[in-house]
């Protein structure tokens, strides 16, 4: 899902990436503010997984194919700030080291496969805190749903940019993004479910923003590795 | 490094290494889509980059220049990742 330099009118450009330098910021702090030292391997191998598992493009219908994106097992992993800073990471490399994703656009690109599936998955997570059982048939739900939740929002807000740059109206995009990442979302829920169900079986220590805690800011960050 | 580090990034690089090369090669969902709604010709020709398109320079074999490719991206994000969080945290101290 990564948009290419010129895809984007530069309003449009700068905009998100001012939005997304903010997000990355924010990241920063929560890294800054984190007094388990294990936060760093932890935010090192999390990135690394995740740069890994998105060269791994599975085909959908059609001589099409989609790739994992990773923000909801960041989310899972990490929270939602801490995961835009992994996919921050990841992006940027690809960007300036592989040509993957326009220099112009990482903004675009960081706000579209960061922060929208960290905000949507650490949403539903907060929710089901709130609402569900702490159980592990609970959480593999929520990592599911979060997880295609992320696909779709991402693939959506690259529609809404794409539109509002004048590169392709909405009502052609939208549909056309949707359809085909509603399937790639399945193939997102697959490989997060799979990676919290073996983290939970070897290290369930790591899927602390599951843990209880009086306040969300107050809660321990998963650490661990 | 503690040793469970050091499996999960030798998970994290066997993955990027040895199954990167057989990844399928159609277009992804956005690519298609771009093709298929005619604004694929808006894109600019990608930036330079030392290993563009996940093809590692100077090495003849397709599958062979994907992985190494794989190796180094997985090896450079762990970097980063684990450097820009110490970097975070020591500012944070000196502050």
């Amino acid at each position: 899902m990564h948009i290419p330099d010129g895809f984007l009118s530069p309003e449009v450009a700068a905009g998100t990436a001012v939005v997304a330098a903010g997000a990355v910021g924010v990241g920063l702090r929560r890294a800054s503010a984190q007094l388990d030292d294990r936060v760093v391997p932890l935010l090192g191998v999390t990135g690394a997984f995740v740069f890994a598992a998105q060269m791994l493009n599975f085909p959908v219908a059609g001589g099409t194919s989609g790739h994992f994106l990773g923000a909801a097992l960041a989310t899972i992993l990490l929270g939602p700030w801490l995961a835009t800073l992994v996919l921050a990471v990841v992006l940027a490399t690809q960007s300036f080291v592989f040509a993957d994703g326009g220099i112009s656009a990482l903004g675009a690109n960081v706000l579209c496969m960061g922060v929208c599936g960290a905000l949507a998955t650490g949403g539903l997570m907060l929710l089901a805190r709130r609402m569900l059982p702490r159980r592990r048939g609970v959480l593999l739900a929520v990592a599911g749903a979060g997880a295609w939740l992320a696909v779709i929002a991402g693939a959506s807000a690259t529609a809404l940019l794409l539109a509002l740059s004048g590169t392709v109206p909405l009502g052609t995009v939208l549909p056309a993004m949707l359809s085909v990442h509603v399937v790639i979302g399945l193939g997102e829920a697959a490989i997060t479910v799979a990676a919290v169900s073996a983290l939970m079986a070897t290290r369930p220590d790591l899927i602390g923003a599951w843990a209880p805690a009086a306040h969300p800011s107050a809660r321990p960050v998963a650490v661990g590795a | 490094m503690k040793l469970v580090t050091l499996i999960a990034l030798a998970v994290a690089i066997a993955i990027g290494t040895a199954l990167s090369p057989f990844a399928s090669r159609s277009p992804d969902g956005l690519e298609k889509v771009a093709a298929n709604s005619a604004f694929d010709d808006a894109a600019r020709a990608p930036q330079r980059a030392p290993v563009a398109d996940y093809t590692f320079p100077g090495v003849d074999d397709p599958r062979l220049a994907t992985g190494l490719a794989g190796f180094t991206g997985t090896l450079v994000v762990f970097a980063l990742g684990a450097g820009v969080v110490a970097v975070a945290r020591r500012n944070r101290r000196v502050a």
